[in-house]
């Protein structure tokens, strides 16, 4: 019986793919008969019905017979179908029966790490020969047999055989992808399935099992650069729980005690203080596959959606812009208006087409043709540009952390790969910054320790809004009002940089000065936060674009943004908002309380 | 990393991915086997703790052990324990073999209809108070968006079409043929309001996986799934009208294993001794349709 397999046996998942009625259930049912892996009697059991209902007895009947008797309650897996050859167990992930649905078959596909395509001698390669070599490649299957079945209805033909190896080499290799078998076969009689075949004289390599048996299992990739998508930060403080965890699932590399990690997109570095787990011995070392967590020595700010990385290793790309692979499954076509969630490792971000640079048309995917938007089933390469930057791969560096779905009205509907990392404005930024806080000297006081001393956490008030709203009084009366209360606060009007730090940009102005002088502002509160003060600053009507650039250098966390002014006339979020009739008297309590809630200052 | 590792670090990343992802959690524990490995689980998702409430439906027909280990393991774990019945069908005795229904029309009202009227708040629910070491009416039950489940998929033919987060729609209903695409370990955790999901972090675990889990992590278990010297033990738990021992005397986690493995039970089904799975042909998956576990 095949429902338990031998668990000293080492494991591979497999897939079957092709264009329907190409034969890969009768190609299944005979590596299940042929490998001996059927329930004992199955075979005659089958025989016999089919003498009975006076129909011809088929291979492809074996896999419906399991189904049959999985309704029965016995321990079959239609959906996960075991065979055995002697050196593993082989797991068809997804077997024929809904594997004519795409979805169903990229989800059991892209759970698989070998594949046999199987395309029909006598009726050649079809739309779905192409696109699932086409689904195969992008969800990063190498270990690819061709079968070539239904070899016995064309005479097992030499010619027919190399005819089809030959045009369907050609249409892979236009996508980079490179099969390591073309086998002749007969599912029907066996033919090169797991017996090499008499009536293929002319060919001399290995029947399909053979093949599938000369893969190598994938190393695991912990010898790559560590990633750790974060999944969540843990603080459990019942029972006397104070520990601080990081969790996630290492796609790569290895995690270790006191190593120096550094966090993307943020770039904010830390060190690993401890591996945590529950009912183990300590842990020194995590490595990649397993699911993990681990506490820090300096408390970082960090979420969801962020990358551990280490020090010392390659970096991911980090960037709003990338140019990707993608297959689309939504019935509606995806166009360069629609907005949809892209969810890459562990984050999610809102995205948009930026440009669409080619559509492979769904039914031959060799031609590009001038479509301009992307339709169910079709496969498309465009530029991506997200609304925040993640932390990504490139498909040649790394799997996981290149690999995305898209996210449309709560539905998966698309998935790909990332081509290229592009730039994208803040770029340079992004650089400067990873550079200074790498050559950053840091204190032996902590910012904890800061914050207990002070009585408060460092952060930024911005208060912005059109001009003449009382925005310098707002901001006055909030400095003096912390003040009294025993706060260390400081409030500097942005145009105050203007004759100081930013006079050379003053003297030769430039276009692209305002970005400098917003970098160079919040350069200036970054140090004043370093040193634990709450920083109040006014500026006119600030973009979005601006308070990215202040996110960027000093981390969004520590940015509290208040809108003053009757209409909001930018395209910034903020945190709250006063029409200006209202007394700033209790603006000022309002915003007290914000700090209060986001935990700046402390509730008396 | 060996199999068990690799199963172990997959579901606890579902199990993360599921907290991260729905507010009102929710996870289903029928204290067996299953849903007790479940339950270590998430206390190694979450490192000894489990932050969100555990849910039994209780047919009241459940074996007596079974509540009492229950309640060992809610006070020994401190673990929020939520507790539905379908009081309605209980009163009117809509039960079998003692009232007026069948098997099926039992599991219905019992097992799917309470669940459904548990998960949604609109059914009377209890809270365990761990103070008072009692069980206290919910005030106010909030409905659960997420459940998680302990279902595997080689338990029987419909469990394998599972996708490890399905969404039911209102009526708490399941649409086999239109599955949402799963791949990597990206998974659907984005639903319209009013949907819920169920997750499944076990899906690719099998019988024996769960029983070498348990004897590598030196879970606890019931008492009823070993050979008390009476040469029977339970293989599979659930109501005493509806589930009979399997002779075998198999006393402890080891012996279960090598049974499994070679000996009597290698070849024939866990459910076997479970008699609604055999009501009729597609019982089983019509109940999971209508949202049964």
């Amino acid at each position: 019986m095949t429902a338990l397999t031998d668990l000293n046996k080492e494991q591979m998942n497999i897939v079957f793919v092709g264009h329907v009625d190409h034969g890969k259930s009768t190609v299944i049912g005979r590596l299940l008969a042929d490998t001996n892996s059927l329930p004992k009697g199955k075979m005659e059991q089958i025989r016999e019905r089919c003498q009975k209902e006076g129909k011809p007895f088929e291979y492809a009947f074996l896999i419906d017979a399991l189904k049959d008797e999985q309704a029965q309650s016995i321990t079959i897996d239609s959906a996960r179908v075991f065979f055995q050859s002697e050196q593993r167990s082989y797991i068809i992930i997804d077997a024929p029966g809904h594997i004519e649905f795409i979805k169903n078959m990229v989800t059991g596909a892209s759970h698989a790490e070998a594949a046999v395509l199987v395309i029909d001698a006598d009726e050649g390669v079809q739309e779905n020969s192409r696109r699932h070599g086409y689904l195969l490649w992008m969800l990063g299957i190498k270990k690819i047999v061709v079968v070539v079945n239904k070899m016995d209805l064309v005479n097992y033909s030499q010619e027919v055989f190399d005819k089809i190896q030959t045009e369907y080499s050609a249409y892979l290799a236009g996508i980079g992808v490179k099969p390591l078998f073309y086998i002749p076969v007969s599912g029907r009689e066996g033919d090169n399935v797991v017996f090499p075949s008499k009536s293929t004289s002319w060919y001399e390599g290995l029947s399909t099992l053979q093949a599938l048996d000369s893969f190598t299992k994938e190393p695991p990739l912990t010898n790559q650069p560590l990633r750790l998508p974060i999944q969540d930060v843990y603080k459990f403080s019942t029972y006397g729980d104070s520990r601080r965890i990081i969790a996630g699932t290492i796609s790569s590399g290895s995690l270790n005690q006191d190593e120096e990690l550094i966090v993307y997109p943020s770039g904010k570095r830390t060190t690993l203080a401890s591996i945590e787990s529950f009912n183990t011995p300590k842990q020194e070392t995590a490595i990649a596959g397993q699911s993990t967590g681990f506490t820090m020595r300096d408390q970082i700010y960090t979420h969801r959606g962020e990358v551990v990385c280490k020090v010392g290793e390659a970096t991911p790309a980090v960037s709003t812009r990338m140019r990707v692979s993608l297959f689309w499954l939504g019935k509606q076509p995806l166009t360069t208006k629609k907005t949809f969630y892209l969810k890459l490792g562990t984050a999610k971000e809102r995205a948009q087409i930026e440009t669409i640079h080619n559509i492979i048309d769904a039914s031959d995917y060799g031609s590009v043709n001038g479509k301009t938007e992307i339709n169910h089933h079709d496969v498309a390469e465009v530029t991506f540009k997200l609304a925040h930057p993640i932390a990504f791969d490139t498909s040649d560096k790394l799997p996981d952390t290149s690999r995305f779905v898209i996210v449309d009205e709560y539905e998966i509907r698309g998935g790909g790969i990332v081509i290229e990392a592009l730039p994208d404005e803040e770029s340079q930024l992004r650089e400067d910054i990873f550079l200074r806080n790498q050559k950053w000297i840091r204190s032996t006081v902590n910012s904890e320790q800061r914050a207990e001393r002070y009585n408060q956490k460092s952060s930024l008030v911005i208060v912005t809004g059109p001009k003449g709203v009382g925005r310098k009084r707002l901001a006055s009366m909030l400095e003096q009002h912390l003040f009294d209360s025993g706060k260390l606060a400081y409030y500097m009007g942005i145009g105050s940089l203007l004759y100081g730090v930013n006079a050379d940009l003053k003297r030769n102005q430039t276009p692209g000065d305002w970005r400098e002088n917003i970098r160079r502002f919040a350069e200036v509160a970054h140090l004043f936060l370093d040193a634990g003060m709450i920083m109040i600053v006014t500026a006119v009507e600030l973009t979005q674009a601006d308070l990215n650039i202040i996110k960027a250098v000093i981390g969004e966390e520590k940015i509290e943004t208040i809108w003053l002014g009757e209409d909001l006339t930018t395209d910034i979020t903020y945190d709250l908002i006063f029409h200006h009739y209202e007394p700033l008297e209790e603006a000022t309590v309002s915003i007290k309380r914000l700090l209060q809630d986001h935990g700046v200052i402390f509730k008396v | 990393m060996g199999h068990l590792d690799e199963l172990e670090s997959r579901s606890v990343h579902i199990l993360r991915e599921a907290y991260a992802n729905f507010k009102n959690l929710g996870m289903l524990w029928s204290m067996g086997k299953d849903s007790t490995v479940l339950l270590w689980l998430a206390r190694k998702a979450f490192f000894g703790h489990v932050p969100f409430p555990l849910v039994h439906i209780d047919t009241h027909f459940k074996i007596p052990e079974m509540i009492q280990y229950r309640d060992e393991l809610v006070r020994e774990m401190r673990l929020t324990m939520v507790v539905g019945s379908n009081f309605e069908a209980l009163e009117q005795k809509n039960t079998f073999p003692d009232g007026a229904v069948d098997r099926l029309t039992c599991c219905g009202l019992l097992k799917t209809q309470a669940l459904t009227q548990t998960l949604n708040g609109k059914g009377k629910r209890l809270r365990y108070n761990h103070d008072t070491h009692t069980y206290e009416e919910e005030i106010n039950p909030q409905a659960f968006t997420g459940v998680i489940v302990g279902a595997r998929a080689d338990e029987e033919g419909s469990r394998s079409k599972e996708r490890y987060f399905s969404a039911r729609d209102r009526q708490n209903e399941w649409n086999i043929a239109d599955q949402p695409p799963e791949f990597w370990n990206q998974y659907k955790t984005d639903f319209a309001p009013g949907t819920n999901v169920r997750i499944h972090p076990l899906l690719d675990w099998t019988e024996l996986n769960i029983w070498e889990y348990i004897k590598r992590e030196n879970i606890p278990t019931v008492s009823l799934y070993y050979n008390q010297g009476n040469g029977r033990r339970y293989r599979s738990l659930g109501c005493y009208p509806c589930t009979v021992p399997v002779e075998s005397e198999a006393a402890n986690v080891d012996e279960i294993i090598a049974e499994l493995k070679v000996g009597k039970f290698a070849n024939i089904a866990e459910r076997s001794g479970r008699a609604q799975d055999k009501e009729d042909g597609g019982g089983l998956e019509a109940l999971r349709r209508e949202g049964y576990m």
